[in-house]
């Protein structure tokens, strides 16, 4: 059992760039000392609202890439999504604001150690993360095919770069807006046989990663899911986040700040989620 | 000109005057990443009960203006785990640690302070008996003067008068400075001033309360001028009894207006949660704004605002 992010650093960096893309809007930051431990699946936390804000409490954000830029050293790159007053005040700053960040947190995406076909299931924003995660697993030799969900087109993430990683990617929309209309879990089982998926990894709002672990349990298939908990801190102080996880033969209410958000499917008591 | 920072609460003396607030914190090993523990002045722990508990389902949280809402609920491993590996990791942190304890009934606040008898590292004993997220409001001790000087009077008679008591109280009162006058009278040493106000958020899609426990703790910003309010009329009543104040503290400034009030101590509790750092901060402005006052000793800044 995982008692504290051991990697995590404190610092003040700068949104070097933002720009939207379709509903979501895409941050540079430069990171110094948090980028450079961060790996696929870790998320950072952000203050919001400035030195005399009214929002006290951390905003917290799946790292879509970390990587060494040439001019502006180690940077991490988001996918945000206007959800709240927060989110709204972080994507309205403009380049060269200073912003107080505190990560890499939480666990990070497993890696398989052969080259085994693997399934990316992204639901909206949730996919962001797992184009990275692509990229090493391609690195490492996978066949990896993508699966990216959303409500609408302009809620669909997947970028050009990361759809040149993968070995395929299939849309679908809840509207049918782009790609196959419906949900990820109707082509999943069918993609699944296809492409002989040996190893599933799922992120994106709560209801999709248990349709996707009904599926991963019903075959017998491994499924890391990385789940989103309202939280405060993202450090694991303030006990918000947790989800009910089995712990032996007892379900217990674990810190996703600490040992999530990327979680074993299998170690999820599903029935007790809160809905 | 040096400043002499320490403070003395109920006859222990500690480093510096910037504490955790309990339930803010854990048990100390998630912000020691961030800086050593023995920066602050004292490590407060979250308030630990007889048994293991799970707290309150979730949505647990919801942020309101300058402040939040909690019901946690008390999630914790119970005391045994607690001495055994919390406290044995905290031992080993050079760090002065302050452990908060919340019982069910008067005999669990006994039993508790019985089985904390002898532990090393101590320096005192939060006893919080103003937690607002239990299932019963009836069982917040703290609400009411008879309920109030029972548990505290359970934990002074099993402590054996081996570590100061200090009493957590709920500004939820008509007269706080009642419910002080009754935990002073039952032997506390000191005061903790003040716990979270019972609140409640309703969300405007679904028009149900936010929180699956209903109501939960309000912190923060938002409750400073309560806390403030607390400490002034108790340390005016009650010119000589140690007071730890919490309640919203961000900022340095902040920190020194609990103090001009009457505070010996200040602890931080939400402002950790959107800057880890936010303790060593507040710790280092405190520390300007004093001097910048004039004062040589932080113990002449304690109360100042009651002077004419």
């Amino acid at each position: 059992m995982r008692q504290i992010n051991k990697a995590a650093r404190h610092t003040t960096g700068r949104l070097l760039s933002i720009r939207k893309v379709g509903t979501y809007f895409h941050l540079v930051l430069q990171a110094e000392g948090i980028a450079e431990g961060a790996k696929p699946g870790n998320f950072i936390a952000l203050s919001v609202g400035g030195d005399q804000s009214s929002m006290l409490l951390h905003r917290v954000f799946a790292i879509y890439r970390s990587r060494q830029d040439p001019s502006h050293g180690a940077v991490i790159e988001l996918i945000v999504a206007r959800s709240g007053k927060g989110s709204d005040w972080l994507v309205a700053q403009s380049e060269g604001t200073l912003l107080k960040i505190t990560g890499p947190l939480g666990t990070s995406f497993p890696l398989p150690a052969d080259p085994v076909n693997v399934a990316i299931v992204g639901g909206g924003y949730g996919a962001a993360p797992l184009f990275d995660l692509a990229d090493h697993l391609k690195a490492r030799g996978c066949r990896v095919d993508a699966i990216i969900g959303a409500a609408t087109s302009s809620k669909v993430f997947a970028p050009l770069e990361g759809k040149r990683t993968v070995n395929s990617v299939t849309v679908t929309t809840d509207d049918g807006s782009a790609g196959i209309q419906g949900r990820v879990t109707d082509v999943l089982p069918e993609i699944i046989t296809r492409q002989r998926i040996d190893l599933i990894y799922s992120c994106g709002p709560m209801a999709m990663l248990r349709a996707v672990d009904d599926i991963a349990r019903s075959l017998s298939i491994p499924h890391q899911v990385s789940v989103e908990e309202a939280m405060a801190c993202g450090v694991g102080i303030c006990m918000t986040c947790v989800l009910p996880m089995m712990r032996g033969d007892k379900v217990k209410m674990v810190r996703t700040c600490i040992e999530g958000p990327v979680i074993d499917g299998e170690e999820i008591a599903w029935d007790e989620v809160a809905r | 000109m040096t400043l002499d920072f320490s403070t003395t609460i109920a006859g222990v003396r500690f480093k510096n005057p910037i504490f955790t607030a309990s339930g803010c914190a854990a048990s100390g090993k998630e912000l020691s990443q961030f800086f050593p523990l023995k920066e602050l002045g004292a490590v407060v722990t979250k308030s630990i009960m007889l048994k293991a508990r799970s707290g309150r389902p979730t949505p647990r949280m919801a942020e309101t203006p300058s402040g939040m809402l909690n019901s946690i609920g008390l999630q914790g491993p119970g005391i045994d785990a607690f001495i055994e590996e919390d406290l044995a990791w905290l031992q080993t942190q050079s760090c002065d640690v302050i452990v908060s304890i919340a019982g069910e009934t008067v005999d669990e606040y006994g039993a508790l302070a019985r089985r904390l008898r002898g532990q090393r590292g101590i320096k005192a004993i939060e006893v919080n008996i103003s937690c607002p997220n239990v299932a019963n409001r009836g069982q917040v001790f703290s609400c009411d003067p008879v309920t109030a000087r029972a548990a505290i009077e359970a934990v002074r008679i099993n402590l054996g008068g081996e570590f100061p008591i200090i009493a957590k109280l709920s500004p939820d009162v008509t007269d706080i400075v009642a419910i002080a006058r009754e935990v002073i009278e039952a032997g506390a040493d000191g005061l903790a001033l003040i716990n979270t106000l019972l609140g409640m958020v309703i969300n405007p899609k679904t028009l149900r309360p936010h929180l699956a426990g209903k109501t939960g703790g309000l912190s923060g910003p938002a409750i400073r001028p309560v806390a403030v309010r607390a400490i002034f009329q108790v340390r005016e009543r009650f010119p000589s009894v140690a007071i730890v104040g919490m309640g919203g503290v961000v900022h340095g400034e902040d920190a020194l207006e609990l103090v001009a009030a009457g505070a010996d101590a200040v602890s931080i509790g939400t402002a950790s949660f959107g800057n880890p750092m936010s303790v060593i901060e507040i710790r280092d402005r405190l520390s300007t704004l004093i001097q910048d006052h004039g004062f040589t000793r932080f113990s002449d800044a304690v109360g100042v605002a009651h002077e004419r």
